[in-house]
């Protein structure tokens, strides 16, 4: 699991003027499931397309295996890809859409045979449970069954690294959850690296070894899922991973945060005397006590069930933070709040700050709203890196 | 509610000017002057077959190198940036919208012997070439008139290709040959067939083209079929015939190209 695979060196991509990676750095270690993570068009597309082949960045070097590949054309790189929208060939049936790497026979100089090529479309066609599906033609088959020919297609010629475009983005939640399964398993079967795509942080929470959270061009933070979740290194990362009230609060000592004028205990240190910092604290971390006996009190101003939960929007002077609770506390409610020195994360102000981590707007309907229309607008921006 | 009435002038349409004279066309092929039944007009057919198989064989060869040379246009076309491709369509599209007699006679006088071509060759010192008059004279005119109608469909098939492909093709390992071989090409075929359709039935019947490059030395179909109407040879009769035997040669040979095309035909439903 330690050694290297691929590595990215300064990598730097504009198109247009508009700076689309900036100063990429990145290391993929062997038989790893890596995700890289963030808004679209912060640059993940383009950061696989790197490693694909299909773009070459401006500056900055691609190694595989500690060999530079910049000039290496994808259909040399022992990478296969899964593409957003699939990419089947709709000119061919299941069979030779799978059989399509094979008969190109790139890996070695010569023809593998027919029996060879059949026993392996079927091994494939197997593992990714489409077996008697190989006659089918792609266009009649439904949006999770192109993606299994897709994954079949993309794993047959054995590549060491399997590159995935958000390949479940075109599914609906339920088969998203069994493919995420399934791709799981499936790695686990083949043994080999993943570099994942998506925007979806759940998705990424729950599949991967590491995770690379972009935004802008620039990698924020790399790390486990926990460390992400626990540790965000920014208020970018914190309200892209989850929920998260982020306040501004000041430093009194190593363990010591201030916010709103009252000190609480936390386990972070290191800090300036008196910094102002970004205090995150998730929204199942708050515990709420009768008011009057927490440190701070404030007024519930909505609720919101959730089934396990309830999502409450509690006013402390005029700030808006969302808590989880399994107590009903109707709207009007005076609360108090304690916080566990384990439920505040600490943080450097940086150029997000400010920008995320109140709720005064919340409400599930705006959040959805919000982000497909985020998504649509940069899709095209994509897609220009895409065709250029 | 589809508002299907609004169609109905379109059919009216058809009905007085497509079926009816389809039918008036089978009526006279298989009638006498004095309206009796007859085959004779058909049996009458074995004289004209040298005829046929020249208007059918130039309508081929003229197809043949309208795929030739349309094809890497179309191709080349669609892998250039958006404002090439719609300079250089409307560039294709530019001469069909100059007077079609007048073209045909600007070729005449380019293949004349001593015209343009000509002249320009003798002044580069080669042999003068004869080429008005003949078959090629006529293929020349039939490729210049009918390869707009080539290129297009190819290249609207060719354009839709989702670029996606390209990359998957190369992801699994096509260089640039093999992509076009494995992909491009044969997703491309459907646009092929409809520009054969496009250029093969026009061609068969033509007629203008083979009186002013042919001069009269190539007569095909069309010229027979004009003859019976306007010319010296009236028989309308016979010329129905002619028209009617071509007709069920040109849809033969579609159902045949449709029944070859028919894998393909899904590719273009992407």
């Amino acid at each position: 699991m330690a050694k290297e695979l691929i590595r990215l060196s300064g990598c730097n991509v504009a198109f247009d003027g508009d700076i689309i990676l900036d100063n990429i750095n990145l290391c993929v270690k062997d038989k790893e499931f890596l995700t890289l993570l963030g808004p679209s068009g912060c640059g993940k597309t383009t950061t696989l397309r790197i490693i694909g082949g299909f773009l070459k960045p401006d500056s900055g070097d691609v190694y595989f295996d500690k060999v530079r590949i910049n000039d290496v054309p994808p259909h040399k790189r022992l990478v296969n890809t899964i593409f957003q929208k699939y990419a089947l060939f709709t000119h061919l049936n299941v069979f030779e859409n799978v059989a399509f790497g094979l008969r190109l026979a790139r890996t070695q100089n010569k023809k593998i045979d027919k029996h060879e090529i059949s026993r392996r479309v079927f091994e494939m066609l197997d593992l990714v449970s489409l077996k008697g599906f190989e006659k089918r033609d792609v266009a009649s088959l439904s949006g999770g069954q192109q993606q299994r020919v897709a994954i079949a297609r993309a794993l047959v010629n054995k590549p060491k690294v399997l590159l995935l475009d958000e390949p479940l983005g075109a599914l609906d939640m339920r088969l998203r959850k069994d493919m995420q399964n399934e791709l799981k398993q499936i790695r686990q079967a083949m043994g080999i690296t993943f570099i994942y795509v998506t925007h979806d942080q759940e998705e990424a929470l729950a599949m991967s070894d590491s995770v690379v959270v972009m935004e802008g061009g620039v990698i924020q933070q790399v790390g486990t899922p926990e460390d992400i979740y626990n540790e965000p290194s920014n208020a970018f990362v914190a309200d892209f991973i989850g929920e998260s009230n982020i306040v501004d609060g000041i430093m009194r000592s190593d363990g010591v945060v201030e916010i709103f004028g009252r000190k609480f205990k936390c386990l972070d240190g290191g800090f300036d005397p008196l910094e102002p910092v970004d205090v995150v604290i998730r929204p199942e971390d708050i515990d709420i006590v009768s008011s009057g006996k927490g440190k701070l009190t404030g007024t519930v101003t909505g609720v919101t069930f959730r089934g396990v939960m309830y999502d409450i929007i509690v006013d402390f002077h005029g700030f808006k933070w969302l808590i989880q609770t399994t107590d009903l506390c109707p709207v009007g409610t005076e609360i108090g709040i304690q916080i566990d020195p384990d439920g505040i994360h600490i943080m450097k102000k940086s150029r997000f700050s400010g920008m995320y981590g109140d709720y005064s707007s919340y409400s599930a309907e705006y959040d959805d709203i919000g982000d497909a229309e985020l998504e649509h607008e940069t899709d095209d921006k994509d897609s220009i890196t895409r065709n250029a | 509610m589809k508002p299907k009435y609004l169609a109905i002038p379109y059919i009216v349409w058809m009905g007085i000017f497509v079926a009816a004279p389809v039918l008036i066309v089978v009526f006279y092929a298989f009638t006498t002057a004095d309206g009796g039944l007859t085959l004779s007009n058909i049996s009458e057919m074995g004289r004209f077959l040298p005829i046929f198989v020249r208007s059918f064989e130039l309508a081929f060869v003229s197809t043949i190198i309208c795929i030739v040379i349309g094809y890497p246009v179309a191709y080349i076309l669609s892998r250039e940036g958006a404002r090439v491709q719609r300079l250089i369509i409307m560039l294709i599209m530019l001469p069909m919208w100059m007077n079609f007699l007048l073209r045909t006679y600007a070729w005449m006088s380019i293949l004349e012997n001593t015209g343009l071509l000509n002249s320009l060759l003798t002044a580069l010192g080669l042999p003068a070439l004869q080429i008005i008059n003949t078959p090629s004279a006529v293929v020349i005119g039939m490729v210049y008139n009918f390869l707009p109608f080539m290129i297009l469909p190819i290249y609207s098939v060719i354009v839709k290709i989702d670029k996606s492909l390209y990359e998957a093709a190369q992801d699994l390992g096509a260089d640039t040959v093999s992509v076009f071989r494995k992909v491009v090409f044969p997703i491309s075929l459907p646009g092929v067939l409809s520009g054969v359709m496009m250029v093969f039935v026009p061609a068969v019947s033509t007629f203008v083209i083979s009186q002013l490059l042919g001069g009269g030395m190539v007569m095909m179909l069309g010229d027979l079929i004009d003859m019976q109407f306007l010319g010296s040879a009236y028989n309308p009769r016979l010329g129905s015939a002619i028209a009617l035997v071509m007709m069920i040669i040109v849809i033969l040979f579609m159902y045949v190209m449709n029944r070859f095309g028919e894998g393909e035909e899904k590719a273009v439903g992407l």
